[in-house]
């Protein structure tokens, strides 16, 4: 039986703080701890598949133009090659985010270097790889493909325009005013575990374990591809080796593996180097944004004007939403919001890690930072003395507002100074040192969801979903809400994850997973309580659940008589939607040594406070916001994509030219959850978490590289060299 | 001659194709998937194992060089029944989130702690010279071939702390 709910108004009832069992929120370590710390965690690649034959990618060495031949004879005549595969279905890009149709197929077109065009088969990964070098290639090249983005002429993306009064008015007339530009260059995800697909037939089902992020769009987007009904394919993704935006969509390896599975009567399995993963997946768009602030003598925004130009290749609908949180976080009547997208054909641009604010955030917040010196205020203060009262562009009011109370206990925790600041106040041999603090936003989304909730007849439960945990503590808090609303220890809960023939959830992505999955377990449970409260001839909110009892002493195990109870939970975002802007909010405070020879800087604490509704789980929600403030650290300083100008082909496609934070550049880190219940956010009162720990950070650490040295840079990231050069003398 | 490789106290036959990395001999030979394949470049330590006492890269060395070699893998470790100190302490601190790069780093930690023992010095170390103290910038710079992308280092670093202070 399917309940569905559909939330309309806010939810001001909290019925998870009425329940008994007492393991919401609680600090619980994960339920598959034990199988990752052990390795026996399965993941895409590593099934077990009889007589799997292994395929390795081929793809473009030319920018722009058409795959005229593939002389396949020198790669045939090699041992154990068995199959060169270039069929029109195989695909050529990454799915976008939630796509749910295939993304660009017919791989004899050429449209970035880099582009997948063929497929090689062998009976082993080194049979397969070796052959690939071995194919004759020719081309016919399309010259003068477009390579900068500042070079065409832009695409205004006219949804996110804004022209409200007169900024520019406001700008002369104002008592403060700042007019600054920023970069940003392109970031990759570098999910540990590269894209990998096992398929296998058995007459025209197709079954396909793949490491994936959004299982109920990515079967869509297959059959599609294949042209194949939903029903007959199933997707598997149990555990998933990080995603970031870049598993969101099917991606290139599953299609393959799956054409070539059917070609040949047998499995193949896929996986693609690290390389590809960085040349074929998604790249976030590099930006150049333009703030204009002003305010009046106090410090009061009267003008906010936020521009910014990304790109993307020919044809995709994504533009990086970098004034997602511009249009709500701060006042000033006078706005003025644009975005342009510029067409060009390096390789796909698509989510990463807080697609828009992971890149808009930090721009917006170092110029705050810029603006508070032109104002002489405090930046802390600054940002206290503009926080809107309802969103500024639609009025609409927020669901919850936590930013003031994680700027004031932030500053508190970290220690902030809040008397003048003048840069180049404290060295220590030869590291300057100084603080910065920024402001954190990240739009809240939900999604539809659906999940199964069986209560067995040995009285253990059951959760049933095609969601994922991408490492994110999905399968820990779907036990917790469970447990917690069905009166069993979370052990007694088995959560079942990652399998297209369970209901379909939201798919882990744009942080809406916890709040949506969550929030149809929830509604499964609230229906099974029902069941049990009448069997028990009581009021549901009377039934009293804890430890497989209820108060009244009847054993859930009686009550079932020997049968399951299942409910399926179909959870909906209504128009509350549109009735309130939804948003989690937060604040960064770092400290940062800068290397007054050589311009290094280095993060010697952090500390983030976050305000995102209820915590699930206070664990693996800290861990959230301490890779996100990881990330926000590998923005400041070190992580660029580097494309030729020549060819648009991604130099540093690797893990050694990409520079990912690593151990010693993370120092220490504080996290504080600045608890709250956002009623119109989820019925659960749950917001997004995992992307917010990045929305600014970045700022902060620029921030302080000011205060500390006296280098104001404005292109992240702020890499020894841009630091020095803009290092008074 | 054959050529075998003891792998967790078992023997195992060196592959024919000498192009197999000791990497993929564990996971497709062998069958012990905990070995991670994050990068094939040894840029990331996801597929760090412990050979004759000593944490390598293992997709940096060919499956042919290591007749007669012990290797230890993840599983080697510690199983779901019977973890070793630092697979509990990983899941006490949440020293991950997707997990993808947990075995490589529980490897590389074992190992680390016995070359701190050993009095092994580092970038980190006040002298070159007598005994390592354990801290946490020592354990940051010995650990930092091991990339974690969802940035659980704060906790892989507080799982290390409280297994080397339990042990010293």
């Amino acid at each position: 039986m399917t309940v569905h709910f559909k939330q309309d108004k806010p939810d001001e009832s909290n019925r998870l703080d009425d329940m008994r069992q007492g393991v919401i929120g609680k600090a619980l370590p994960r339920v598959e701890g034990l199988a990752k710390v052990t390795g026996t965690a399965t993941y895409a690649a590593e099934y077990s598949i009889d007589n799997c034959a292994e395929g390795v990618l081929v793809t473009s060495t030319i920018t722009r133009g058409e795959v005229t031949s593939i002389d396949r004879d020198a790669a045939l005549a090699m041992p154990g090659v068995i199959a060169v595969i270039d069929d029109p279905r195989l695909t050529t890009r990454a799915a976008q985010g939630t796509a749910d149709e295939a993304p660009q197929q017919k791989p004899k077109t050429v449209c970035y270097w880099g582009q997948p065009i063929a497929l090689v088969v062998a009976e082993t990964f080194e049979q397969a790889r070796d052959a690939t070098k071995h194919l004759a290639i020719e081309y016919r090249v399309e010259e003068g493909a477009p390579l900068d983005p500042n070079t065409v002429e832009p695409e205004e993306q006219e949804d996110e325009t804004v022209h409200q009064g007169d900024l520019a008015h406001a700008m002369s007339e104002a008592t403060h005013s700042v007019d600054v530009t920023y970069t940003t260059r392109g970031h990759a995800s570098a999910a540990m575990e590269p894209h990998a697909a096992i398929a296998q037939w058995d007459g025209d089902k197709l079954t396909v374990y793949a490491s994936l992020q959004m299982l109920n769009y990515n079967i869509s987007e297959l059959a599609d591809a294949l042209d194949m009904e939903e029903g007959d394919i199933r997707l598997v993704s149990r555990f998933v080796g990080g995603g970031f935006g870049s598993k969101l969509g099917i991606s290139e390896e599953a299609v393959a593996a799956s054409i070539a599975a059917k070609e040949l009567g047998r499995p193949v399995r896929v996986v693609m180097s690290r390389q590809q993963v960085f040349q074929c997946i998604m790249r976030r768009s590099e930006t150049t944004q333009r703030l204009r602030l002003c305010t009046d003598a106090n410090g009061t925004l009267t003008g906010f004007g936020h521009e910014a130009l990304v790109s993307n290749l020919p044809g995709e609908e994504f533009a990086e939403p970098v004034l997602q949180s511009s249009h709500f976080l701060y006042g000033g009547e006078n706005r003025e919001l644009m975005l342009k997208v510029a067409r060009i054909h390096r390789m796909t641009a698509g989510s990463v890690r807080a697609p828009g604010e992971a890149v808009g955030m930090p721009a917006l917040e170092a110029a705050m930072d810029v603006l508070a010196e032109e104002v002489g205020i405090d930046p802390v203060e600054l940002r206290l003395k503009n926080i809107p009262e309802k969103n500024p562009e639609e009025g609409l009011p927020f669901s919850s507002h936590k930013l003031a109370e994680c700027l004031r206990q932030g500053a508190e925790a970290f220690g902030w100074d809040r008397g003048p600041r003048k840069p180049r106040q404290t060295r220590e041999g030869e590291w300057w040192v100084g603080t910065g603090m920024a402001s954190a936003a990240r739009v809240h989304n939900v999604s539809e969801a659906k999940a199964r909730v069986t209560l067995k007849p040995d009285g253990t439960a059951l959760v049933e979903t095609d969601m994922t945990d991408i490492g994110t503590g999905t399968y820990t808090i779907l036990s917790q809400i469970a447990g917690e609303m069905l009166g069993l220890s979370p052990d007694r809960v088995l959560v079942d994850l990652g399998d297209t023939r369970h209901p379909r959830g939201p798919g882990s992505g744009g942080s809406w997973g916890a709040a949506s999955i969550g929030s149809a377990v929830y509604v499964a449970c609230q229906a099974i309580r029902e069941e049990l409260a009448s069997r028990l001839d009581v009021e549901e909110a009377e039934l009293d659940l804890s430890d497989g009892k209820a108060g009244s002493g009847e054993s859930i195990v009686d009550l079932l008589d020997g049968k399951d109870l299942a409910r399926e939970g179909y959870y909906e975002p209504g128009d509350i939607a549109d009735d309130y802007t939804a948003s989690g909010f937060g604040a960064f405070f770092a400290q940062v040594r800068v290397n007054r020879f050589t311009g290094e800087a280095r993060v010697d604490r952090m500390l983030g406070a976050f305000g995102f509704g209820r915590v699930l789980n206070h664990k693996t929600a800290r861990s959230q916001c301490l890779g996100g403030i990881t990330w926000s650290i590998g923005v400041a300083l070190t992580e660029a994509l580097e494309f030729d100008p020549r060819d648009g082909h991604l130099v540093n496609p690797d893990l050694a030219e990409y520079h990912v934070p690593v151990h010693r550049d993370v120092p220490d880190l504080d996290v504080i959850m600045v608890e709250e219940r956002d009623p119109a956010a989820s019925p659960i009162q749950a917001k997004g978490i995992g992307e917010l720990g990045m929305c600014g950070g970045a700022a902060a650490i620029a921030n302080a590289i000011y205060n500390a040295s006296g280098a104001r840079v404005f292109d992240f990231p702020m890499t020894p060299d841009r630091v020095l050069a803009a290092m008074p003398d | 001659m054959a050529q075998t490789i003891s792998v967790n106290g078992a023997p195992h036959s060196v592959p024919d194709d000498p192009r197999v990395t000791l990497l993929d001999f564990l996971r497709q030979d062998v069958g012990l998937t905990g070995t991670k394949k994050g990068c094939d470049h040894g840029q990331c330590g996801a597929c760090t194992v412990i050979v004759n006492g000593v944490r390598i890269n293992s997709c940096l060395t060919l499956a042919a060089m290591h007749d007669g070699d012990e290797v230890t893998t993840i599983e080697g470790l510690g199983t779901p029944d019977e973890p070793s100190a630092l697979q509990k302490a990983f899941v006490e601190h949440d020293g991950y989130q997707c997990g993808y790069c947990t075995p490589g780093q529980i490897c590389s930690a074992t190992a680390m702690l016995t070359e701190i023992a050993n009095g092994w010095p580092s970038d980190a170390s006040e002298t070159l010279e007598g005994a390592v103290e354990i801290s946490g910038e020592e354990i940051r710079e010995r650990m930092s071939g091991n990339l974690c992308r969802c940035g659980a280092y704060a906790n892989i670093v507080a799982a290390i702390r409280d297994v080397a202070e339990q042990s010293a």
